[in-house]
């Protein structure tokens, strides 16, 4: 049996919800009844990125990874792993290409393929407890710039690492601090955006969740080289565990003497708050996000003047999001030359995803810039759920566009996927099957964009709903010859005119689908079919005589009693289409598959 | 007599201005002051914001602004339990409609609605995060996830 060694559970918000935290206290109680309380311990992490797979936990230093943990396999993880120094097989993963159970991470193709910089501490360390942070060279960054740096080399240092905002843009990170930095002012503010409203990212709630520590270490290191001397987190209402951790952290920040007035006896002085937001997706934009922290209505305003000159109460101020500023201190402690071998050319460094939808492997990733789209699908998400056939990915959230099959071997960097359409965005991946109809995506996308419409310029107000009737109408049937011009003409104009970027690039997911997915919306408008059967409106069910056992069953469960037959009479069963609402229960409950859908 | 009195110290007027003493006089109080106000009442009962605009000099007008801008905000009581189903991207990609349809038909309301009993109150939301456990709901801030149709009503049944 090994000495020291260390269970880490992951307690991020996605295990927590399939039964994490009861493990722990389970496995704390058992290791205390087993008498093993002076060589394991029990660690609570953050996210460890497999939400596919929660609860996970690992044991340390062997790096043995258990999947779908319960209450139930405690006594039997620490008999087996602890005690005898044997693998509990049926909690281990299966490998999906050789169908054989694989333990140590090193060899699972999830965390193989990863790079982790910013998600170095996630899902290792107890973000509750900063020993922990800076036992893992935390702080070494800004000690190392309070001590030995001037603001302007540490400035230097973040230009010259080619670090780009991590939110969606794509704007130097060096650059931006450096227009902040020239604004002569009395007052500087700093802003950390943790308003991760794009439906399908989660990254920036994970490391807040699970390495707080290294977002106040990066604001710490920005506020120095700007000259700022407070800051804000505006973070989402919807993330309780991140403001729990980060609030925490600050506290522990505040009593270890990192924020406060004169830091580490430098003369620096930096004051951090929380801010918490009240649900507004418009907030991820800078000049509403302070407009919200102003105490009103979050709507965005014309630039200039740059909130690097007018920010926040018209004091100059730097906006970055979670991710680039926890990318920070990573640069500082090992230098903007250890950086740049990360990535490519003009996109340095890693980017974390969110892989979700119709992969096996939903969870959170981090790779280099420039790793394929493949790779992170069928490489390290292992392919489509179910055995089915991939059709797209969407890629930056709303803002963003779906790419087809043959897109699928674009490097992921910045200027590749614009160029292709779509955008990095804050790196929410969904992918879809040949079941998701590409028509209801562009709907669905412009349904939240329309809803989440601040209502301040005509363009984005009155065109995302204009273009979002449009799309509902051609998913019912109802498409006319003339929609496909008429939804390009309104797309070109909206991104054109409209103030901010939620306007700007609300018509990115109608312009992806009609380049790529063109077909679809004619079979809608032209053949009244949806190639993916998904447009409840576009269905028509029957079904097939040569197959029907006559058991009933679909009749019996049908909710408008829209199917007749009888086996006694040898009547055939057959749907009334008129009645039918399209539901789809009889498919679902005929066991001979003599429903169809067309 | 006794009833005066009662109302003179009625714990929640007290939380209240604790909250407005409390964000007052820092910079841009007002949507701090509204959150703690909802963590009191529940909602944001029109003699709420009355007294915070009262309290705190800003017009009522604006603060009705502020307060119909933000999803998180509500002129209305909710039900005992809260209900937020998620339709982001992942979970409209695995069948979040399915989950609405399930939930609006065991609890016979509609999105924002609240039960005649006051049990629930039903919201469909954007995105709550937990992507990777779609199809999501929370309930008070409780995540369940991986779900479909047929575990509704079973985990409806946990809460009362």
């Amino acid at each position: 049996m090994a000495e020291n060694q260390r269970i880490l559970v992951c307690a991020g918000t996605g295990c927590a919800s399939s039964g994490a935290l009861p493990i722990i206290d389970v496995l704390n109680d058992e290791i205390k009844r087993q008498g093993l309380e002076k060589t394991v311990s029990v660690v609570g992490t953050g996210c460890q990125g497999f939400c596919e797979k929660g609860p996970t936990l690992v044991i340390e230093p062997q790096q043995i990874l258990y999947t779908r943990v319960t209450e139930e396999d405690v006594a039997e993880i620490i008999e087996k792993e602890l005690i005898k120094g044997e693998r509990v097989e049926r909690l281990l993963l299966v490998d999906q290409a050789t169908q054989k159970p694989v333990s140590s991470m090193e060899d699972i193709r999830f965390f193989a393929k990863q790079h982790r910089i910013v998600l170095h501490n996630c899902g290792v360390i107890d973000p509750k407890k900063i020993e922990e942070y800076t036992a893992r060279d935390g702080y070494k960054g800004i000690v190392k710039a309070l001590k030995g740096m001037s603001p302007e080399e540490v400035m230097e240092e973040v230009k010259k690492s080619g670090l780009r905002g991590r939110g969606g843009a794509g704007f130097p990170t060096g650059l931006k601090w450096g227009f902040c930095r020239q604004t002569p002012s009395d007052k500087k503010y700093i802003i950390c955006n943790a308003d991760e409203g794009d439906p399908g990212a989660f990254m920036d709630r994970s490391v807040l969740e699970g390495d707080p520590h290294s977002v106040i270490e990066g604001m710490l290191i920005g506020a120095y080289a700007i000259g700022a001397d407070e800051g804000y987190v505006y973070c989402r209402a919807e993330y309780p565990l991140a403001i729990k951790h980060l609030g925490i952290a600050i506290k522990q920040a505040e009593e270890a003497g990192y924020l406060g007035n004169n830091i580490l006896g430098s003369g620096f002085d930096f004051h951090l708050k929380i801010f918490e937001g009240a649900g507004a997706f418009v907030c991820g934009e800078e000049t509403a996000l302070m407009a919200s922290i102003e105490g009103k209505r979050g709507m965005p305003r014309v630039r200039p003047p740059f909130p690097a000159v007018s920010g926040l109460w018209g004091k100059p101020t730097n906006i970055n999001n979670v991710e680039t500023w926890s990318n920070i201190p990573h640069i500082l402690r090992n230098g903007a030359e250890w950086y740049g071998q990360f990535g490519t050319e003009k996109s340095k460094g890693t980017k974390i995803f969110a892989l979700t939808g119709k992969v096996n492997n939903t969870g959170l990733v981090e790779v280099p810039m420039g790793t394929t789209l493949r790779e992170i699908i069928f490489d390290i998400g292992d392919g489509i759920q179910g055995g089915k056939k991939f059709k797209a990915v969407q890629i930056g959230g709303p803002s963003g566009g779906c790419l087809p099959e043959d897109m699928l071997d674009l490097a992921v960097d910045y200027d590749t996927l614009t160029q292709a359409g779509a955008m990095v965005g804050s790196g929410g991946l969904v992918i879809m099957d040949e079941t998701t109809c590409m028509v209801d995506i562009a709907r669905y996308f412009l349904n939240f964009s329309k809803k989440e419409s601040c209502g301040k310029c005509t363009p984005c107000r009155e065109g995302t709903t204009r273009m979002y009737e449009i799309l509902d109408r051609i998913t019912k049937g109802e498409g006319k010859e003339e929609d496909l011009d008429t939804l390009e003409n309104l797309a070109i104009t909206i991104k054109e005119t409209s103030l901010c970027g939620l306007g700007q690039f609300a018509p990115s997911p109608i312009l992806a689908t009609l380049k790529y997915f063109r077909h679809e919306y004619e079979a809608h408008i032209h053949d009244h079919k949806c190639p993916a059967h998904n447009c409840t409106a576009l269905l028509s069910y029957s079904i097939d005589v040569e197959k029907c056992k006559m058991c009933s069953l679909c009749a019996k469960n049908c909710p408008t009693n829209c199917i007749s037959g009888d086996k006694k009479t040898n009547t055939p069963y057959v749907i009334d289409e008129e009645k039918c609402i399209k539901c789809g229960t009889c498919i679902e409950k005929c066991k001979f598959g003599a429903v169809t859908r067309a | 007599m006794s009833t005066a009195c009662e109302e003179l110290v009625d714990p929640k007027q007290i939380k209240l201005d604790e909250i407005i003493d409390k964000h007052k006089h820092s910079n841009g109080p007002l949507i701090p002051i509204l959150q703690g106000a909802q963590e009191v009442y529940g909602y944001l009962p029109a003699h709420v914001i009355k007294h915070i605009s009262k309290a705190t000099r800003i017009p009522v007008a604006r603060i009705y602004g502020v307060v119909t801008f933000y999803a998180q905000f509500r002129l209305t009581p909710v039900g005992r339990n809260l209900i937020n189903i998620c339709l982001g991207t992942a979970c409209h990609v695995r069948g979040g409609a399915k989950v609405v349809e399930a939930i609006e038909k065991e609890l016979k309301i509609t999105d924002g609605a609240t039960t005649e009993d006051g049990r629930f109150t039903l919201e469909v939301v954007a995105c709550i995060g937990a992507c990777g456990l779609a199809p999501v709901i929370s309930i008070n801030n409780e995540v369940h996830g991986r779900l479909s149709p047929d575990k509704i009503a079973g985990i409806l049944a946990k809460y009362e």
